[in-house]
């Protein structure tokens, strides 16, 4: 049972093992700390997200809104900072709170009104994406003092590599949210919801605390993204970050998390997102690859996790 | 069936017979509940459209206005119609699959696809626009059949396993054009899109042919009755001897097929495979559609003609927004807003919250004129 458990994420973790082994025996220079740091710097805004998305998972449902809050957090505060000219740890302290309501309200409507999260969040993906668009249509360059001092700031490792404040966000939170999610009341009510609601239920789980904080904590982690994505790009784009939610949902998948809900582990995530990162790197690497391939390969990594998660749950008849 | 006639012994022959009445009644009351019920179910999509339809008129006058020149009609209704066929063809498909308790995540990866093939099918020369068409309806029909495939006899959830087109299915587009726009020159296929027959646009004429075969197709024969048992509960309707799993196989090959159709639509009205843009997010506007006309994602009843009329709402919005002159960057606001409010007047809950605040209103008024 216990080992059961942890079948999709060892061969999530040895996939992303043999791509990397793969890839440093191919192309020089791609096993170093330079590569890996790369990783951790180019997706520091899915990694966050897809923690998100996890816990949302886990509890049975879906966020299809993440990718329109990534969105509409950094033309918020791409917005306050540049024509209201306020601080950006300002415009952050404004812009969370709110990305964090927005996710309570989705909660608030599916369980209040027993609507499905799907279409829930696919509204809130349409909001999100038109009050994002509303407020502008134009990419707003971000050019502010403290923005220059966060690009500067990172950890120098060996080899060239170094962590830049946006993955240490990343690390940070990941710390969090696996500790909550295993060492926590709300992280086992979260699985108890996925698992079965109505037990969960007469078990004395607070179904509509546990599913507001899941989308409120899912739309927070979002807004974090996007402010994290403003210090990649130095910019809020209100048509940026479009198919986040599917990459982040893609990553879920690959990391071992039954969409059923009920089961999965944050590191699983974590270590799909590496997967599709290192795929990436790869194709970047190789050059005579299009990216188009990225996209065939990342879906059928996917059917091979679902069959492989149809196969492992196919032994025990009382998950069927 | 016999076995179970040769059970019931005299004695419990009136019992059997009171129970056999009282079943009819219950079939009756259900069968009339429906009807009342379908009624009220056209009702307010019809109202809906309606009132957009209104909205345009006092904008401008001369919205219902219609010409006739070069043998073509033209007018604003017109351009609706025309320019809502590809979100009507995939939602035809789309009723269906969410009849039978899925969703389709892939349909616009799928036009792709299509749009792909032709493209490049159209690249050979002297080739026959028949073998161009067809080719394009079986990958439809293909790329479809894989999902139900994937759904019925894996056991996938429906929104993950056609995740996988939907991902995996542009980056074969992609691949299929070598990452090229592929424009081509053919007049032919080019009519599907731009031509016109009887003074309609095509794209017309491939909905309401769709609509009326599929009509026929599902409601002439058990299929419909079928789809909607499956989606009702799809292990009892097995027990009942419905092959379950052909009925999604059929459901998500006929969404593919509908794919296909709005995919080559809208190549040849751009007489080109843009693989990255063709189809892109139409599979949340048809999914829509079908929601708006009133299905529940959760499976059963459906109606094609009300996702259609969704199909319309949701366009009419879109042409209201241009007319009205509001800046086309509202269209999404707005658009999410009438979404909200369909899914909120959905739940009964929601209805319930609503006509009890109106009560209230009203006993509240009479009060206030009892004291007077």
């Amino acid at each position: 049972m216990m080992a059961q458990r942890f079948i999709p994420l060892w061969i999530t973790a040895s996939l992303l093992l043999v791509m990397f082994l793969i890839g440093s025996a191919q192309f020089e220079g791609f096993a170093s700390i330079r590569v890996v740091t790369n990783l951790f710097r180019d997706n520091a805004f899915l990694l966050i997200t897809a923690l998100g998305m996890t816990l949302v998972i886990i509890s049975g449902g879906i966020d299809l809104s993440v990718g329109s809050v990534i969105a509409l957090s950094g033309v918020l505060t791409s917005v306050l900072i540049t024509e209201y000219h306020w601080h950006p740890l300002q415009a952050f302290a404004l812009v969370l709170p709110l990305g964090t309501l927005f996710g309570a309200m989705m909660g608030t409507i599916i369980h209040v009104y027993k609507l499905q999260p799907f279409i829930v969040t696919l509204a809130g993906m349409f909001l999100a994406r038109g009050m994002a668009t509303t407020i502008s249509e134009e990419s707003i360059a971000i050019d502010h003092p403290f923005y220059d001092a966060i690009a500067d700031l990172s950890i120098a490792l060996p080899g060239s590599g170094s962590l830049d404040i946006s993955s240490l966000i990343f690390i940070l939170f990941f710390i969090i949210i696996a500790t909550v999610m295993h060492y926590s009341r709300f992280g086992t009510n979260v699985y108890a919801l996925g698992g079965n609601a109505q037990s969960a239920e007469l078990m004395g789980v607070s179904i509509a605390k546990t599913t507001i904080s899941i989308y409120a904590l899912s739309s927070f982690l979002a807004t974090l993204a996007g402010i994290v994505f403003t210090f990649y790009t130095f910019s809020g784009y209100a048509l940026g970050a479009v198919g986040v939610e599917l990459d982040a949902i893609a990553a879920v998948v690959i990391g071992g998390t039954l969409l059923t809900g009920g089961r999965g582990f944050v590191l699983g995530t974590v270590l799909g997102v590496f997967l599709m990162g290192v795929i990436q790197t790869y194709i970047t690497f190789d050059g005579t690859l299009s990216s188009w391939w990225t996209k065939i390969v990342i879906g059928l990594l996917l059917f091979f996790f679902i069959v492989l998660q149809k196969l492992l749950n196919g032994r025990k008849p009382s998950h069927g | 069936m016999k076995s179970s006639a040769e059970m019931i012994s005299p004695e419990a022959l009136p019992m059997a017979q009171s129970s056999q009445q009282a079943m009819n009644k219950e079939k009756t009351d259900r069968y009339q509940a429906g009807k009342s019920a379908s009624f009220g179910r056209y009702l307010w999509p019809l109202l809906a459209l309606t009132l957009l339809l209104l909205v345009n008129l006092f904008i401008d006058s001369s919205f219902f206005h219609l010409t006739y020149q070069d043998d073509r009609l033209y007018g604003s209704l017109i351009d609706i119609l025309n320019r809502s066929a590809p979100v009507a063809l995939l939602a035809i498909g789309m009723s269906l699959v969410i009849a039978t308790g899925g969703i389709d995540l892939s349909v616009g990866a799928v036009m792709a696809i299509v749009g792909a093939v032709c493209a490049n099918l159209l690249l050979i020369p002297d080739i026959s626009l028949v073998t161009v068409i067809l080719a394009g309806l079986i990958v439809g029909l293909a790329a479809g059949s894989i999902n139900g495939a994937l759904v019925s006899f894996l056991g996938i959830q429906p929104i993950v396993a056609t995740l996988l087109l939907m991902v995996a299915g542009r980056g074969v587009a992609q691949l299929i054009n070598q990452g090229q726009i592929i424009t081509f020159q053919h007049e032919g296929f080019a009519a599907i899109g731009v031509g016109q027959f009887l003074g309609l646009p095509m794209p017309i004429w491939i909905v309401v042919g769709m609509l009326l075969l599929s009509q026929l197709l599902l409601r002439k024969t058990a299929l419909g009755l079928f789809i909607e048992a499956v989606g009702c509960n799809a292990k009892a309707s097995r027990y009942l001897g419905i092959n379950d799993k052909s009925i999604k196989i059929f459901a998500y090959a006929i969404a593919g097929l509908c794919a296909a159709l709005a995919g080559m639509i809208s190549t040849a009205d751009i007489q080109g495979s843009d693989a990255n843009n063709i189809g892109l997010w139409l599979e949340l506007d048809a999914i829509l559609a079908v929601v708006i006309g009133g299905a529940a994602l959760t499976g059963g009843r459906f109606s094609l003609v009300l996702s259609i009329i969704g199909a319309l709402i949701i366009q009419t919005l879109a042409t209201t927004i241009i007319v009205s002159g509001l800046p086309a960057k509202f269209n999404l606001l707005i658009k999410a807003i009438v979404i909200l409010s369909v899914l909120l007047l959905q739940s009964e809950k929601f209805r319930r919250q609503l006509s009890g605040l109106f009560k209230l209103g009203i006993f509240n008024n009479a009060k206030a004129g009892d004291k007077k």
